[in-house]
Parts: C-alpha cells; sequence; structure tokens
C-alpha cells in the first residue's frame, strides 16, 4: 500500500501466519484475538444503532464504557467548530518542512480558531482516527484520504506521486487537498466525535506530541498484505458488486488523473513556449526612422501582444484544468482507493470467518467450545463491518457524485468564462491588426 | 491543411481592390507594386494599330514593356537612388519615352537588359514613395495557384507533379485563365535560369523551396502515412508562394522563361538543378559576403546606406531564425497536447462507462466528446502555427540570403569597377613612360589600352551605378512587400485563432447544462 504513508511509521512487523489449521496456529490466533483491539470480554454491542439511520450518514451510539482513559478522551465529544468552515488557507515554509495554517468557525459564532499544523500533524490525527476505539465495525468506515508527505526540494519522481496537488503556485492545491480531508473527518459523524480532531483544530499547541496508542488495524491491513485476499469470492453480491467496480473506477479514475496531469503540464509548457515568442518578438524591434522599418517594428509589437494573449489564455486553461477537474479528479482517485481499503478489510474478516468456521468444524470436542465462541466473535465482527461498510458505500457514493458535479460545473463555468474572455481579446487584437498601417 | 484561400476573379484593372486582395492566395497579394504591369496597359492599348503588321502582339508588347521599363528605371533613379521630391504623371512620362522609342527598336530577347546606349531623357527623377503609391492604385492582374498534387510513376522513379494555374488579364499571356503540369525540379530550373539571368542586376529573385532526399524518397516509395502527405502539402504550399512571389515582382513577370514557366505544355527537363538548390544557393551567397564584407568599402553617402542595410539584414537574419526556432518548438508543443488530449478523453471515456450513476455517466462521456472536439481543434491550430506563422519566417529566411546575394552582387560590381580604375591608372603611368622615353609604336598601343580601359572604367561605374539603383529599389520593395505579407499572414493566423476560440466557447457552453444534469 504506497498510498498509506503513516504505515511506514509502524515499527512493529507482525507477520503471522492466520488461516492455517493447526493447533499450534490456533494458539497465535487466539493470542492475536485476545488482544485488546477486539475486545471480546467486554460488553457485546447490543445497540449498534445500526437500525436507526436515515439518509446518508452513518451513526451509531457509543455503548462501550470498557475502554482506558484514554480511549475515552479520544471518543467523546462533537466538534465545536463547523464542519464546513474549515480552511487551510496557506503554506509557510519552514526550512524543509511546510507548515500549514488552518482557520476554522466556531460553531457558537464567537470567532475561529487559528492553528499552524505541519503534516506529521495531520498524520497524527489520520492515526488517532484509524486508531480511535475498538468499536466493532470501525472497519467497515471509508476513511477520508489524506494526501501524501509534500517533499519541498523532492525529486520529480516523488513529485509525480502527489501529482496535480504538487502543481500550482505556493501548494494551493494541496492545501485545499487538506482543506477537504478535515471536512469530511468533520463532516462524518462518528469521526467527527474523536476528540483528536478537536484537539487538531483548536488547540493551540500542535498535538500528536502525546504518544499514540498505534492502532492495530492498519497492522492487520499490513500484515493482511501477504495473504493476497483481495480476490478472495464474496459472499454477498452486493458486495461482491461493489468490489468488481470499485477495482474499475479505482484503475480508471488514476488513470484519468495521470492523463489529465500530462494535458496540465503541456498547456504550461505551450504557456512557456509563448513567452519566449513575444519576447523574440520584442527583440525585432528596431527603433529606426525609416518608415518600413517602422511599419515591420509596428507589426512585430502587435503580434507580440498577441502571442502575450495566447500565453495568457494557456495560463489560464490549465489553471482552472488544475484547480477545478485536476483536483476532483485527484480525490475521485484517492477515495477510490479509500473505499477499496475498506473493502479489502472486510474482505480479510471474511477470511477470518470462514477460517474460524472450518476450525470450528473440524474442532476436537475438547476445543469444539472455543472454536465456536471464536466463530461466534468473528461472525459478529463480521456482520458488524458489514454493515457499517453498507452504510459507508451508500454515503461515499452520492458524496463521490456531488462532488465530481461540482467540479465538473466549476471547471465548466471557469474555462467558458476563460473562453470568452480569450474571445473578445483574440477578436480585439484582428480588429487592430487590421487596421495597422492603413 | 493547406492555407489558400477561394480565388477570386482579377477585378478589372483600375478597380479598387481591397477585399479581394486580402482574400487572395496564401502569400503575397499580388497588388498592382509594379509599374511596368501598370504601364503596359496603355501602352498596350495605345499601340494597338501599330502591330497591324502581323506580329504577335504579346511578343510585340512584352518588347515595348521592356524598353519601358528600361527607360523608367534609368530616368528615374539617376543618381544612385538619391531621392527627389518631383512629381511627375507616370503616363505622360511613359508616353513620352515611348514616343521616343518607335516599334522600330528591335526586338530584344533578354527581359532586363540594360542597354546603356539608349538615351537618358531629361525627366526629373521621382520620389520612390510617390512611385510605390502610383504602383498601389493599379490593379491586380495576376493570379497564380499550385494545387493537385499527383504521385507520377512508381519507386525510385517516382516524382509528384503539380498543376500549375494562372488566371490574369495581362495580355502578354495568351489566355486568361490555363493551367500547365510541372515538377519540383522545374521550379528548381526556372529559378536557375532567372537567377543566371538577374541576379547580376542586382535583383531580388525568391528563392525556391528546399530539396529533401528524405522527404521525396517517403512519398516515392509511398508511405501513405500523414508525414507524407503532410510534406506534399507543405512544399505544395511553399512552391505556391514561391510563384505567387516571383510574379509579384515586376521585371522577373516581364522574363520569357517566367511566361514559358506559366504557359507551356511541355517544358523541356531541367538539368542541373542539384547544384542551384535554395540551401545550396545560399551557402554560395553566405561565403561569398564573408569575404567581401572583409574588404575596406569606400565611405561615401550612398554607401552608408547600403552599409546601413547590410547591416539590417544580417541581424534580422538572426532574429527571424531565433523566431523560427521558437514557432517550431510552439508547433512541436502544440502536437504533443493534441495527443494528450486525445489519450485523455478516452481515459474519461472508460471512466464514464464504468460509472454506475447514470446522469454522471452521461456527463463523463460528453465531457471524453468535449475533450475529442478540443483535440480537433488543437491539431488545426497547430497546422496553422505552422503554415501561416512557420513557413512565413521560413520563407523570409530565405529571402534575406537572396537580399544578401544583390548586395555581393553590387559589391562585386564595386570591385571591378575599382580594379578597371586601376588598371587605367598604371596603363596611364605606362603611357606617361614611353612619352618620356619617346617609344612612338607602343605608345599607339599603349594608347589604344588606355582608351579601351576608360571606356571598360565608364561601363563599369555605369554598373555600379545601375546595379545600385536597382538594388536599392529592389530593397525598399522588398522591405515593403515584407511588412505587407507579414501583416496579411499575421490576420490570417488571427482569424483562424479567433474562429477556433468561438468554436471552444460553443463547446463549454453545450457542456454546462450536462454537468448540472447531473443528480
Amino acid at each position: 500500500m504506497d498510498e498509506d504513508l503513516f504505515l511506514e511509521d509502524v515499527g512493529d512487523s507482525w507477520s503471522f501466519q492466520l488461516g492455517g489449521e493447526d493447533e499450534d496456529d490456533l494458539h497465535e490466533y487466539q493470542a492475536f484475538l485476545g488482544s485488546s483491539f477486539f475486545d471480546l470480554s467486554g460488553d457485546p454491542f447490543s445497540q449498534m444503532g445500526l437500525g436507526d439511520h436515515e439518509g446518508k450518514q452513518f451513526c451509531w451510539k457509543k455503548t462501550h464504557t470498557d475502554s482506558s482513559a484514554e480511549e475515552e478522551e479520544a471518543r467523546e465529544g462533537s466538534l465545536s467548530v463547523s464542519a464546513q468552515t474549515i480552511r487551510v488557507t496557506e503554506a509557510v515554509r519552514d526550512g524543509d518542512a511546510l507548515t500549514f495554517i488552518v482557520i476554522s468557525q466556531k460553531l457558537s459564532g464567537s470567532g475561529e480558531y487559528h492553528v499552524a499544523r505541519t503534516h506529521e500533524d495531520f498524520q497524527w490525527l489520520q492515526q488517532c482516527l484509524f486508531s480511535q476505539e475498538v468499536v466493532p465495525g470501525i472497519l467497515g468506515v471509508i476513511f477520508p484520504p489524506l494526501p501524501a508527505k509534500p517533499q519541498l526540494n523532492a525529486p520529480t519522481k516523488v513529485l509525480k506521486q502527489l501529482g496535480f496537488l504538487a502543481m500550482g503556485e505556493d501548494w494551493r492545491m494541496y492545501c485545499m487537498a487538506l482543506e477537504t480531508y478535515l471536512q469530511q473527518v468533520a463532516a462524518h459523524t462518528t469521526l467527527s466525535k474523536n476528540k483528536c480532531l478537536e484537539n487538531f483544530l483548536t488547540s493551540s499547541e500542535p498535538p500528536g506530541r502525546q504518544r499514540v496508542r498505534k492502532g492495530i488495524f492498519n497492522r492487520l491491513s499490513q500484515a493482511m498484505e501477504g495473504m493476497r485476499k483481495e480476490g478472495h469470492k464474496d459472499v454477498d453480491d452486493f458486495f461482491q458488486t461493489e468490489r468488481d467496480n470499485n477495482l474499475t473506477l479505482t484503475g480508471c479514475s488514476k488513470s484519468a488523473t495521470e492523463r489529465f496531469i500530462d494535458v496540465v503540464l503541456t498547456e504550461q509548457k505551450l504557456a512557456v513556449a509563448c513567452g519566449h515568442f513575444s519576447t523574440a518578438l520584442h527583440l525585432c524591434v528596431e527603433q529606426e526612422e525609416d518608415s518600413a522599418v517602422l511599419a515591420f517594428s509596428k507589426i512585430c509589437v502587435k503580434l507580440s501582444e498577441v502571442i502575450d494573449s495566447i500565453k495568457r489564455n494557456f495560463e489560464s486553461v490549465a489553471e482552472n484544468n488544475l484547480s477545478t477537474l485536476g483536483l476532483g479528479l485527484d480525490l475521485e482517485s484517492r477515495c477510490q482507493e479509500a473505499e477499496k481499503e475498506m473493502l479489502y478489510r472486510r474482505t480479510c474478516k471474511l477470511v477470518v470467518l470462514e477460517t474460524a468456521s472450518r476450525n470450528a468444524e473440524r474442532a476436537k470436542p475438547v476445543k469444539t467450545a472455543a472454536m465456536d465462541e471464536l466463530k461466534v466473535a468473528a461472525e459478529k465482527e463480521f456482520d458488524h463491518v458489514s454493515g457499517v461498510a453498507k452504510q459507508e458505500i451508500a454515503r461515499f457514493h452520492s458524496t463521490r457524485v456531488e462532488l465530481l458535479r461540482q467540479a465538473l460545473i466549476l471547471w465548466c463555468e471557469k474555462q467558458l468564462e476563460t473562453a470568452r474572455d480569450t474571445s473578445f481579446r483574440y477578436s480585439e487584437h484582428l480588429q487592430a491588426f487590421k487596421g495597422l498601417g492603413e | 491543411m493547406a492555407a489558400s484561400s477561394p480565388r477570386n476573379p482579377p477585378p478589372l484593372r483600375g478597380a479598387e481592390n481591397q477585399d479581394p486582395l486580402s482574400e487572395m492566395a496564401d502569400e503575397d497579394s499580388d497588388e498592382g507594386e509594379d509599374i511596368f504591369v501598370g504601364n503596359s496597359n496603355p501602352v498596350a492599348e495605345s499601340f494597338q494599330p501599330d502591330t497591324a503588321n502581323g506580329e504577335e502582339p504579346a511578343d510585340l508588347f512584352s518588347e515595348e514593356e521592356t524598353s519601358t521599363a528600361v527607360n523608367s528605371s534609368i530616368t528615374t533613379f539617376k543618381s544612385n537612388g538619391v531621392h527627389s521630391d518631383n512629381e511627375n504623371d507616370l503616363f505622360a512620362e511613359v508616353s513620352v519615352e515611348l514616343s521616343m522609342e518607335n516599334p522600330s527598336t528591335t526586338a530584344k530577347t533578354s527581359g532586363a537588359e540594360f542597354t546603356p546606349s539608349l538615351t537618358l531623357s531629361a525627366t526629373q527623377p521621382r520620389s520612390m514613395e510617390q512611385l510605390e503609391e502610383e504602383k498601389d492604385e493599379d490593379s491586380f492582374d495576376m493570379d497564380v495557384a499550385v494545387t493537385n498534387p499527383e504521385k507520377i510513376g512508381d519507386g525510385m522513379n517516382a516524382y509528384m507533379a503539380y498543376k500549375v494555374s494562372t488566371r490574369t488579364t495581362l495580355p502578354m499571356f495568351r489566355n486568361r485563365t490555363f493551367s500547365v503540369w510541372r515538377r519540383f525540379s522545374d521550379f528548381l530550373g526556372l529559378y536557375e535560369k532567372l537567377s543566371v539571368k538577374h541576379s547580376l542586376n542586382g535583383c531580388i529573385i525568391p528563392p525556391p523551396p528546399e530539396k529533401s532526399v528524405v522527404g521525396m524518397t517517403k512519398v516515392k516509395v509511398g508511405k501513405e502515412d500523414s508525414s507524407s502527405a503532410d510534406f506534399v502539402e507543405r512544399r505544395r504550399a511553399a512552391l505556391e508562394r514561391y510563384l505567387q512571389r516571383v510574379v509579384c515582382h515586376p521585371s522577373l513577370l516581364q522574363d520569357p522563361d517566367v511566361r514559358e514557366f506559366l504557359e507551356r505544355d511541355e517544358l523541356p527537363r531541367a538539368v542541373g538543378t542539384h547544384t542551384l538548390s535554395g540551401a545550396g544557393f545560399l551557402k554560395m551567397i553566405n561565403r561569398a559576403s564573408d569575404a567581401v564584407s572583409k574588404m575596406t568599402i569606400k565611405i561615401s553617402y550612398s554607401d552608408a546606406w547600403f552599409d546601413n542595410k547590410l547591416q539590417e539584414v544580417e541581424s534580422e537574419d538572426l532574429q527571424l531564425r531565433k523566431l523560427h526556432a521558437v514557432v517550431d518548438s510552439l508547433v512541436n508543443h502544440r502536437k504533443e497536447l493534441c495527443g494528450n488530449t486525445a489519450v485523455f478523453a478516452k481515459s474519461m471515456a472508460m471512466l464514464g462507462n464504468s460509472e454506475d450513476n447514470t446522469a454522471l455517466s452521461r456527463a463523463l462521456s460528453q465531457l471524453a466528446e468535449v475533450e475529442d472536439k478540443m483535440e480537433t481543434l488543437h491539431q488545426e491550430q497547430a497546422a496553422s502555427d505552422f503554415f501561416i506563422l512557420a513557413e512565413l519566417l521560413a520563407d523570409y529566411i530565405r529571402l534575406l540570403g537572396a537580399v544578401r546575394g544583390c548586395f555581393e552582387q553590387r559589391m562585386k560590381t564595386w570591385q571591378s569597377w575599382q580594379e578597371a580604375q586601376s588598371t587605367l591608372q598604371k596603363k596611364r603611368e605606362v603611357e606617361a613612360k614611353l612619352l618620356w622615353a619617346n617609344k612612338p609604336d607602343k605608345l599607339q598601343q599603349a594608347k589604344e589600352e588606355i582608351s579601351e580601359w576608360e571606356g571598360k572604367v565608364t561601363q563599369y561605374e555605369r554598373d555600379f551605378d545601375r546595379i545600385s539603383v536597382t538594388v536599392r529599389k529592389e530593397f525598399l520593395r522588398f522591405e515593403k512587400e515584407k511588412s505587407k505579407d507579414f501583416k496579411s499572414q499575421i490576420v490570417k493566423y488571427l482569424e483562424s485563432l479567433l474562429q477556433s476560440q468561438q468554436r471552444l466557447v460553443m463547446f463549454w457552453e453545450a457542456f454546462l447544462p450536462e454537468a448540472k444534469a447531473i443528480a
């Protein structure tokens, strides 16, 4: 998983084999299941609130009481700022790193919060969200994707990974991507309740200096990598279809984003070439009294103005492409990846379940009870995840359609405006040229 | 992708004709820039009765025109192109000249042979600008097009034949409209003939397009790809511009070789054209110019003018080359943009197909279509960049080479004159010595030689004066043509730019409702 750069921070490498059918493996499996992440001994979540969500949002009540204070803190609370007002206004260069200014409006209307955050702080937030609680089904959440770390003075290959986000002046695109990320987290009913988010947005002290208990589920994902369960057939048609579609869409949107980057880069190149042309024309201007030379000089000057207009047109077109459709495609692409990861996690849970079921069937009588218990737990977990996932998928689709719609409309409107402006300017130039030397 | 425009029938002589001119063919509009064409008609008309003696009218008129040309040029531009502000009725002067030149003047073959034995009438020289203005009023009489490239033959012996069509009201041609088939070597042959005859006089002879072994081989071999088609189109357009420049030039138009090229059905194969491809000729010129510029030049008023202009030409050559390189890179980037846009359009189409949401899917497909249309626009714009701007610059880089050649010729003439003077001086010294030594028989010979060289000195001085006048006149004409050419080409470029842009606006306007319709 290239995208999850934060995984590189995970020190432990937890490579164990799951799905084995020996009793030896079973012990390991139990040990794994026994970790605090799967708090099976705790209260089962009788009320998941899965039934009472209307509309597109996934909400669930928190009934888990048996968690550490830290988790308590991390979970409780609701955001004191308005999600839509969150802005990442600029990126300030600080040596080799970038610091982002995040501004948000208080819900109470009494002012705003200004904080400065680095990418590490964002990563901290993301980790918080991942590891926030042992609520079953959390794996079914499609986590808003955090853009990869921006590197100043990075080799082109690294910048290429950032794609559109590395383009544009002063990291403006990147700031907008961060802004979207924060807004999405803040708009998510579950995630927004995470204290870390509140902390992130409002605390004047940089967060993340406290050690966060690293969420296991990311390790889980990493470990599961080795099992190559992506292609594992699903038991549910809805999910199988969703996985198939997601696979296609992930590929398509990534490819479309990359192609669009090529288009924008060429447009920028064209603008630069026009600049050279315009400058070269100025060099042709002679300060002569000779009328013929003067006439030619005038032509060169006028042509230079025309080429300048062409240059400005390319710059605008490229900028429009960048800031609307480019960003939109980039977001779509990353969101598809996020959904892919969620679906993958669920698939892994399916594998766990199927393994547990098999083990339960084949268990010797002395082990049967334990096996059955494991199987029941796995089933419950899987159901929770699937439930959450279904909700998230519905929300995801309507959100992304809306996002794409907005991106397309904005793109079209901006390009139309630029095209009209340019058309007007060209027609003025044409008139001026026709009138030359008359 | 040719930048040719619809041909308009040439208007009647004397009519105002701004519009047809601007819609005219790719390059130079054949505006009545030459006094000779303008003159020829009244001449022709007034001489109609005189041709009753069975001479071919066309030929007669052309001879008369030649003489007229010779006279006017000599009388008008006497002392090294010094301008004067006297106005004169052009036609009156012409008829005066012609009355001196009665039909007993024997038909001359050459188009521009200046016979020094003609008596110079004492008409006042007129200013260049006024003559230019009068030329402008003359009607457009000539329209040349190169079309229908066709491959003749097969394999390595194959060649492209081009249809050369002429439409004219000039009486020196047999018909008003006619066409012939020519191949590339014919064009080169024409250039060779014209340079042999006219370059020594300081005429700026338009250079033909360059040979291209690679390009032609592809065509011969029969590669049916776009690069061959592009190459043929590029060559066709270049040949057309070349011919238009030739017929636009007053002296060259009079040349029977030009007429033959345009009219004659079968032209003898031009040989030896491999020695005179444009590039080769240019190389010759460049080497010569380097050598001559190292010579010390006598400083006089008119020479300062020439020095100045030569310097202008050289710096302009550098500038145009730079511009050409920049435009070339512009064309390449645009082609790249075409490719990228096409690929992007496909990827968006795929995305749209994979999309479940119907409205979004539809919008994305429409997006793909818009991008496809934009690709076409970019293609057309790239062609426009190339055929209008890049080729214009390339043409003028070549033309500037020809201009340098003229200046060269003038220097060579001056050199001959100087050398003749120094030889004369030596001969006089010899004579003086002989006088002193009192050797009458050798003295006689010496006197003869002196007289011979005196004649030569006078002749060369006249040659130099004449070529100076011609070069100056040619240069001024060139500058004017250049401005006109650039202006009309840029207008064409802007028009295509504007049109593209307006279509783009339409595409966006059509897409907006699709985007808004996404639910």
